[in-house]
């Protein structure tokens, strides 16, 4: 781990934490109804100040408490246009399979790669702590996973070149 | 010191839980349904489920006396059970009138009246009316702006104690001409018509109210907010400035609930899923410590060390490597929020033994 990663995550973990405070709240603003908070919008007094957590200019986390969900979206390190594209790959592969992941938004937060949106229910399901730690375990994976990509690629265009030169020579 | 008794009862969260006067009997709430366990030797068993709610019940009250059940739920109704010579419960609808969800549901003292919190900015306090053979409900409203997330009623049966979203604390009469005596005159206020607003109190960063208390005495009020403090507020007199309002920020996650255990010392729980411990006076409060540790929370410490060298090989054999953080179980004993705490056992005005339920749905039985 580098040494700058590791306060970022440690400060997104404790953040996370606290943010996961979650209770069951019915909405005051339609009868019978129960909708996340931080998505409805309906009173402001339900809704925390948002937080942002950013490691360099690229890397950040946006987490919106509320009273009965919370949102988190992060922006994936993206260097140069290769890993842009990746990165569009990537998360529009896992968006496009967003029930599995149950925490998962459908469509990022604008100016951020990919969001997620848990709320009490979750909660109430799932072990907080590893929720926390799936996320945390999430954005560790993540940059390692797209930097992989990105050496693979390198090396299949430069494999992929040479046979096609081959002929030249 | 004795263990904690931990009744496991299901895998679903437990929004409140309520035990009857003598202790064998426990209602839940689970879902759309009120569940009600028998004591069978040390154990908890399933007996009667009450039906009737439509969305997720919210609150529910066992009278020690009268042993009437009072449940209300986000379907915006609250019933009244009693039992009937066959041994089932009737329901009896109450009036609430209310057009968002019931949050929250106690029995005034002298158990004629109920209180019930709700979405819709109202407090119903609900008494019952021989003539028409009804619950009716009166409704507090004027200076609350969001939902009123708990209710707490004075030892006098007048005055009530609510928690609302909008960061606020507040002390209301609930006076009702011809069902209520004229009560005592005491530091909340002299003369007490209906709806009279004795206090208004601020948490410090305009905070979530999540729950509210009176002392044993009614002499002094304490509220919990969701910027992880406790508040103590002591009334000097009427429509005065309060002679001491203590606030106490913690490190901890915030509490959802508290109990006065006497008359200088308080027990919090909440989204740190164990319950700590406070003592103090019109002087000044402070943490003294978590009531898990006190109860011998130290043994399960090497148990999970154990455990966990034998998971790191398995995780090596499993998973190619080793598994850092692969203790899905929480060192305390409740593995999610804990919602509710109740006195259990008295003795001397002085409180023994107190109940926890958590949104694992345990309850937990605490030495203190």
């Amino acid at each position: 781990m580098s040494q700058s990663l590791r306060p970022y995550l440690s400060c997104v973990r404790s953040t996370l934490t606290a943010a996961l405070s979650l209770s069951n709240f019915a909405s005051q603003a339609s009868e019978r109804h129960n909708v996340p908070e931080i998505e409805a919008r309906t009173s402001p007094e339900l809704i925390l100040n948002p937080l942002t957590v950013s490691r360099n200019q690229e890397e950040r986390v946006l987490i919106e408490p509320s009273v009965n969900s919370v949102r988190v979206s992060i922006r994936i390190k993206q260097a140069d246009e290769i890993e842009n594209i990746l990165v569009h790959k990537f998360t529009r592969f896992l968006t496009q399979r967003a029930e599995p992941f149950f925490i998962l938004r459908r469509k990022p937060i604008d100016g951020y790669d990919i969001s997620f949106l848990i709320t009490n229910f979750h909660t109430e399901e799932m072990l907080k702590h590893k929720l926390v730690d799936f996320i945390i375990q999430f954005m560790e994976d993540v940059d390692k996973e797209i930097s992989e990509m990105k050496l693979f690629l390198n090396a299949r265009a430069r494999f992929v070149a040479e046979s096609f030169l081959t002929p030249f020579d | 010191m004795a263990s904690p008794e931990v009744h496991h009862l299901f895998h679903a969260p437990i929004a409140d839980h309520s035990f009857s006067a003598d202790r064998n009997t426990l209602a839940v709430t689970r879902a759309n349904n009120v569940e009600l366990y028998g004591k069978q030797g040390s154990q908890f068993r399933l007996q009667d489920e009450l039906r009737g709610h439509d969305k997720l019940v919210t609150g529910v009250d066992i009278a020690p006396q009268s042993g009437r059940i009072v449940t209300c739920s986000q379907d915006r109704n609250a019933y009244v059970w009693e039992p009937s010579s066959t041994g089932e419960w009737k329901p009896t609808l109450v009036l609430l009138r209310i057009n968002r969800a019931a949050t929250c549901v106690r029995w005034c003292p002298n158990e004629s009246k109920f209180a019930v919190g709700s979405g819709a900015r109202i407090i119903a306090i609900c008494y019952f009316e021989e003539e028409n053979d009804w619950w009716v409900s009166k409704h507090l409203k004027k200076p609350l702006r969001s939902t009123v997330t708990s209710v707490t009623w004075h030892p006098n049966s007048v005055l009530l104690a609510a928690g609302s979203t909008d960061g606020h604390a507040r002390v209301f009469s609930s006076f009702i001409k011809g069902a209520d005596a004229r009560p005592e005159p005491s530091a909340w206020g002299e003369r007490l018509p209906f709806n009279t607003v004795c206090g208004e109190y601020l948490n410090g960063s305009a905070g979530w109210v999540h729950s509210v208390a009176f002392s044993p005495s009614g002499n002094a009020l304490a509220f919990a907010a969701h910027d992880s403090s406790l508040t103590v507020v002591y009334p000097s007199a009427p429509e005065q400035p309060p002679s001491a309002v203590i606030s106490i920020s913690t490190q901890q996650l915030p509490f959802a609930d508290l109990l006065w255990i006497s008359e200088s010392e308080i027990v919090c729980a909440g989204y740190d899923c164990e319950a700590f411990r406070f003592s103090g006076n019109e002087g000044g409060w402070q943490l003294t410590g978590s009531v898990e540790k006190a109860n011998g929370g130290g043994k399960q410490g090497g148990q999970e060390h154990e455990e966990s060298a034998r998971n790191m090989f398995r995780a090596m054999d499993l998973r190619g490597r080793t598994g850092g953080n692969e203790n899905t179980k929480l060192p305390t004993v409740h593995q999610n929020s804990i919602n509710k705490i109740r006195a259990y056992a008295e003795a001397g005005g002085q409180v023994q033994k107190v109940s926890t339920a958590g949104v694992d749905g345990r309850v937990v039985v605490w030495n203190l």
